[in-house]
């Protein structure tokens, strides 16, 4: 109890979300099961699956903006291990599907009996069965991230260059997933799912238990980033981000912080392609595209960095948008978001969340303890 | 025979295996009076020679200030103590049995090496408190990092070091809001938090007035007989206040070393410092 107040205490924003958040895993699904379609609150079973693949990318952004926001990576390349938490559920479900597939075969997936293969491949092997799936959703993502920071951290890589290494990682991957030999579907990536621990993925029922873990695993994901950015590790995190030399001079081994902050963030990426990926039916290498991880990027400087909170407003105010503006004017999209990127940056360099606190000092009369000093910018 | 002699090499009993050493540095030991070793040292960068066989030996407890014009080499030595910089020939020992040259910055400044940069650099996004927690000596771990409290002791520590550089009233006030002064302070701060054997302050009074800078020196004087304290400095009427010892250095070695007079009267030194 007293861990829960001591972790509101300074945190409207963060309370606000978590409330929030609560109130719509309740609501929603109960507006979708209990109400009748003609009453004007009922939500469409395909706004619900929507809301949840926005809560999925709200917990890949505050996955980024624990890294960005609070440890200062850029990250370019957070979209491969959404991605590949994704294939890990995609494959189970794929497992799922037994012998009502196209070919009828019980074992091989569809694509698998296209090719002609015989046998399944070694690393398909165990997916079968969920609780394998659910470890690989966290250690796949976990590993590579692991042994990307090693190498990257320890030989001191950062700033402009991690990026563009990050960048480097996940079109790597998405090249390499494109291949049909690889053994994941190719360009077509995993689709055509029936049922999920034995539910089927058409059922509004399964749809709203989905939304309900993805806001349950979005509140956990916020909770778990809000204990390390609260703890001492996560000030030697910021103080890391300000002056990464001075941290060593201090005794601190910069290169251990990073990497490990680095391997959450990216198994909480993993959970959050987990939960897409039964949403929205489909896995395929295009979430591997480096456009795709960029645009996280973006959502959390719209919302505003280090701030967790604002990141997950920024995911769904953007994705909102997206979604309105790929209906309304397809070809718009893009210059949309560019444009958004560079306004935000120019007028909102603290995202929407930047805005809402000084909207609430400008009303409350409070002032900041003291004004940054002149001169003073954030790297 | 021959086997019976290749077992025996290997189990000599008055060896170690290379691999059964521990990794962690052993504690210091200053067995002979001498705290640091700087011996042969020379480092170039792109061909210009930055420190050339430098000598330098510090005793342990002592008061060192180290002057020199521009381009002496001050802040290099410095780096190389650090870690920052690795030297291309010399020995850098730290009392006996550290070997300065095998080590890592954080590993360095766990051995008991605290460093005040020229410019003074806190974390500007940290409060004046939170800059001191990060410096207070203790635990480095991530795992332990991520669960480490402040004990009352250390808390009480805090604001002994907040009193004692004068920033009571500005605890929760972020240190980029800080003047110059104070960052300095702060930093001096964050070195005392830190508790090194070794305090290696470059610069400590740039920007300081009059008043502050007697503060500053009365400091310092304070600290050297429980630490050892080396100041780079180029304000002479400060290095007179409180030197015992002055080295100069010059073109990266030591062209000095003696008392204030003695070097106040040394023609060598006049010619290529304190002259005109």
């Amino acid at each position: 109890m007293n861990l829960l107040r001591s972790l509101f205490a300074r945190d409207t924003g963060g309370t606000i979300l978590l409330a929030l958040l609560g109130l719509a895993a309740v609501l929603v699904p109960i507006c979708n099961l209990a109400l009748d379609p003609g009453t004007p609150l009922h939500v469409s079973t395909y706004t619900m699956a929507l809301l949840g693949k926005y809560l999925c990318y709200a917990l890949l952004a505050i996955a980024v903006d624990l890294v960005w926001g609070y440890l200062g990576i850029l990250t370019l390349g957070h979209g491969a291990f959404f991605a590949l938490g994704g294939y890990a559920m995609g494959m189970y479900l794929m497992r799922q599907i037994g012998a009502r597939g196209v070919y009828g075969n019980p074992v091989l997936p569809d694509f698998m009996v296209f090719l002609n293969w015989q046998h399944l491949p070694w690393f398909w092997h165990g997916f079968n069965w969920f609780w394998f799936a659910a470890l690989m959703v966290l250690l796949v993502p976990g590993l590579l991230a692991l042994v990307f920071g090693w190498f990257t951290f320890r030989s001191r890589v950062s700033g402009v260059y991690l990026s563009i290494m990050t960048q480097a990682l996940t079109y790597a991957l998405m090249l390499a997933f494109f291949r049909n030999e690889m053994g994941f579907g190719g360009n077509n990536g995993l689709t055509d799912f029936k049922e999920i621990l034995g539910f089927p993925l058409q059922a509004d029922t399964t749809r709203a238990g989905l939304f309900v873990a993805s806001a349950l695993a979005l509140a956990g994901g916020y909770l778990g980033c809000r204990h390390i950015t609260g703890s001492r590790l996560g000030r030697v995190c910021r103080a890391i981000r300000d002056q990464e030399d001075r941290v060593r001079f201090l005794g601190y081994r910069v290169e251990d912080a990073k990497l490990w902050v680095f391997t959450f963030s990216a198994m909480l990426a993993g959970i959050a392609g987990a939960l897409y990926v039964p949403q929205v039916g489909i896995i395929n290498p295009t979430e591997f595209s480096p456009l795709a991880s960029i645009e996280i990027v973006v959502w959390v400087a719209v919302g505003g960095r280090s701030t967790l909170y604002g990141a997950v407003i920024g995911a769904l105010m953007v994705n909102y948008a997206k979604s309105f503006l790929t209906a309304a004017m397809p070809d718009a999209w893009l210059f949309c978001l560019g444009a958004l990127f560079v306004l935000v940056t120019l007028f909102l360099p603290d995202g929407v969340a930047g805005l809402l606190r000084r909207r609430k000092r400008a009303t409350t009369g409070t002032a900041p303890v003291l004004p940054a000093a002149p001169g003073e910018t954030r790297p | 025979m021959t086997m019976l002699e290749s077992m025996r090499s290997y189990m000599r009993r008055d060896q170690v295996f290379e691999f059964l050493i521990p990794d962690t540095p052993p504690d210091l030991d200053l067995s002979h009076g001498m705290i640091l070793y700087l011996e042969g040292i020379t480092v170039s960068f792109d061909g210009f020679v930055a420190i050339d066989n430098l000598n330098l030996y510090i005793r342990d407890a002592e008061l060192r200030c180290i002057i020199g014009p521009n381009g002496a080499g001050k802040t290099t030595m410095m780096d190389i103590i650090t870690g920052k910089t690795r030297p291309d020939s010399g020995s850098a020992w730290f009392g006996q049995q550290i070997n300065l040259l095998r080590l890592s910055e954080p590993e360095i400044a766990r051995a008991g090496i605290g460093r005040k940069f020229q410019k003074p650099t806190v974390f500007g996004h940290h409060t004046v408190f939170e800059n001191l927690e990060l410096a207070m000596a203790g635990e480095r771990g991530v795992w332990s990092t991520l669960a480490a409290r402040l004990d009352g002791e250390q808390r009480d520590r805090i604001d002994e070091i907040l009193a004692l550089i004068g920033l009571q009233e500005l605890v929760r006030v972020r240190a980029g809001a800080l003047s110059h002064g104070q960052k300095q302070w702060l930093e001096i701060g964050m070195l005392l938090a830190q508790n090194p054997r070794l305090l290696l302050v470059d610069e400590p009074v740039a920007g300081m007035t009059g008043q502050e800078m007697e503060r500053t020196a009365e400091l310092l004087t304070s600290l050297a007989g429980t630490h050892t304290v080396v100041v780079v400095e180029h304000d002479m009427d400060f290095v007179r206040s409180i030197a015992r010892t002055v080295t100069v250095l010059h073109q990266g070695s030591v062209l000095a070393e003696g008392s204030m007079d003695e070097i106040q009267n040394d023609q060598r030194v006049i010619d290529v410092y304190l002259g005109d």
